[in-house]
């Protein structure tokens, strides 16, 4: 690929991600917000790193988690570091919010993509203050919403689906889980830069709490495993 | 007991024949002439106190912070002309984050008092420099820059910092207290006080058994301090304002919780009222 610097000061741009995390699936529920993600970092195909910690709570109210390339994901998190310690450090009474860390982002994201320079991720944003629960996302190119559930990459054409039929108001915690291990074992069984080392996190506003990663239980014993090839003409 | 400057004291880069720099003189006195500023080290952390003399009685209470949070884990209390101090206090938060985003760890806090301190020092030595050239100066302070200026005028386009600052932080190496006065000099203390009742303070400072206090004790005994050398006659009225670093607030900078402050006030009236009454 013809590379985009122009001259020796010209930074370079990025034209595609290196080290990648695959979706990410969060869901509003009766106190808070429930992320998944799993803890993969793919090279390529190669799942090359199985600890990643795709999910982050930023301040006191909010949660993050990236797909995409991981170190635009850790150079987000710097940025988001100094924003959250600069409100700390007026030491009034209040702090910023998911709906002002999620505009934040959307404008690091939509401007450095209109410097052809993006950090290369879509990002999911949760979190509840003063009993609102908010959960937004947004991707590399600026496009951003909020919603009841949201997801990312491959998670926007596999999980979504389930989750417009199954998602409900008032959610407890238990079915919350469950329809996002649902979603989280569709992904496993059909994504391929899926690894089953999944994290689940939850914000509310008490905080964020991240649960220790499991492994989901999976099932290939169906019948049409046991002779893949027949019907298919031609094969062996 | 001050003596008159008479021709060198109009410029900071003047000498006097027995050696003083009058205008870094004038600008203690500036430190002199502001509220009481107190920093104490216990054995848990620091607490920084401060005796806000309230200028008007429409003033908000709780507006007109004197104590900054310059980095998570750290202070500084203001003393002195406003303004300067707003200056030090900014510098101080970009050093403190500069530090961390290339170092990758908070700064530790005997680093920032030296930054802070080259920082009032430094903008005692010139009459005349833009922000830029004090960057370039200031990060290679091991060599000397001559600058040469034509010193046949009197122009005054800088002196130094009017304000004092106490320093209190709590790092790798437990917690520490500095204090930066305007002529650039920073000492570590495990007391200090500056300010108008600074005496009476420092006195009442020594007598505390600091390496036994806790933090949570420490906040009543500067209360203490500071409603107790606060001159009733001459200045009116005065807002406490009280900050700390200690195990307790999880090594965090903060003000102090608003019981914990309202507690500190009454023990403080108390104990004054029973002077009184001696």
């Amino acid at each position: 690929m013809a590379s985009n610097s122009d001259s020796v000061s010209d930074t370079q741009r990025s034209l595609y991600p290196y080290v990648t995390g695959t979706s990410v699936v969060a869901l509003k529920y009766k106190n808070g917000i429930l992320m998944a993600a799993d803890m993969g970092g793919s090279y390529g195909s190669t799942l090359r790193y199985k600890s990643i910690d795709r999910l982050k709570p930023i301040g006191k109210h909010s949660l993050l988690g990236a797909s995409g390339e991981i170190s635009d994901f850790q150079e987000i998190l710097r940025y988001l570091d100094e924003l959250i310690l600069y409100d700390n450090m007026w030491d009034d009474g209040n702090s910023l919010g998911p709906k002002e860390v999620h505009n934040y982002l959307t404008r690091v994201m939509y401007n450095r993509r209109n410097k052809f320079n993006p950090l290369w991720n879509a990002l999911v944003l949760g979190g509840v203050k003063n009993g609102q629960k908010y959960l937004g996302m947004v991707n590399m190119i600026g496009i951003n919403f909020e919603d009841n559930h949201v997801a990312t990459g491959l998670g926007n054409h596999l999980a979504r689906p389930i989750l417009r039929d199954e998602w409900h108001e008032n959610l407890t915690f238990e079915e919350g889980v469950k329809l996002l291990e649902k979603c989280m074992r569709v992904l496993l069984y059909r994504d391929r830069s899926a690894v089953n080392k999944i994290q689940i996190s939850k914000i509310t506003e008490e905080g964020a709490t991240l649960f220790s990663p499991f492994s989901l239980k999976t099932c290939w014993e169906f019948s049409a495993f046991k002779n893949p090839t027949v019907g298919a003409e031609g094969s062996w | 007991m001050s003596s008159i400057g008479t021709g060198y004291d109009l410029s900071v880069t003047t000498f006097s024949p027995d050696g003083r720099v009058f205008q870094i003189e004038y600008a203690a006195k500036a430190v002199d002439n502001s509220g009481t500023v107190i920093g104490i080290k216990c054995k848990d952390g620091i607490v920084l106190g401060v005796e806000k003399l309230i200028a008007s009685k429409m003033m908000l209470p709780g507006s007109n912070r004197r104590i900054h949070s310059v980095h998570r884990h750290s202070g500084m209390a203001v003393a002195g002309l406003a303004a300067d101090g707003r200056q030090i206090v900014a510098r101080t938060k970009s050093e403190a984050t500069n530090y961390d985003s290339v170092y990758g760890e908070p700064i530790p806090v005997k680093e920032l008092a030296e930054r802070v301190a080259s920082y009032v020092h430094l903008c005692t030595l010139y009459w005349w420099l833009r922000f830029s050239e004090i960057d370039s100066h200031y990060h290679f302070k091991l060599y000397f820059f001559v600058f040469f200026t034509s010193i046949t005028y009197c122009w005054q386009f800088h002196r130094p910092f009017g304000c004092g600052v106490i320093l209190g932080g709590y790092d790798r190496d437990g917690p520490q207290l500095y204090m930066v006065e305007p002529s650039g000099v920073s000492y570590r203390y495990f007391g200090a006080a500056i300010g108008k009742g600074r005496q009476a303070a420092k006195t009442e400072i020594e007598k505390l058994k600091l390496t036994d206090m806790t933090c949570r004790q420490g906040v009543i005994e500067v209360a203490k301090i500071i409603y107790g050398v606060h001159d009733e006659a001459k200045d009116k009225d005065f807002e406490l304002e009280m900050s700390w670093v200690c195990d307790e607030s999880n090594r965090q900078h903060q003000k102090v919780p608003d019981e914990l402050l309202e507690e500190a006030k009454a023990a403080a009236k108390a104990a004054l009222e029973e002077m009184d009454a001696d």
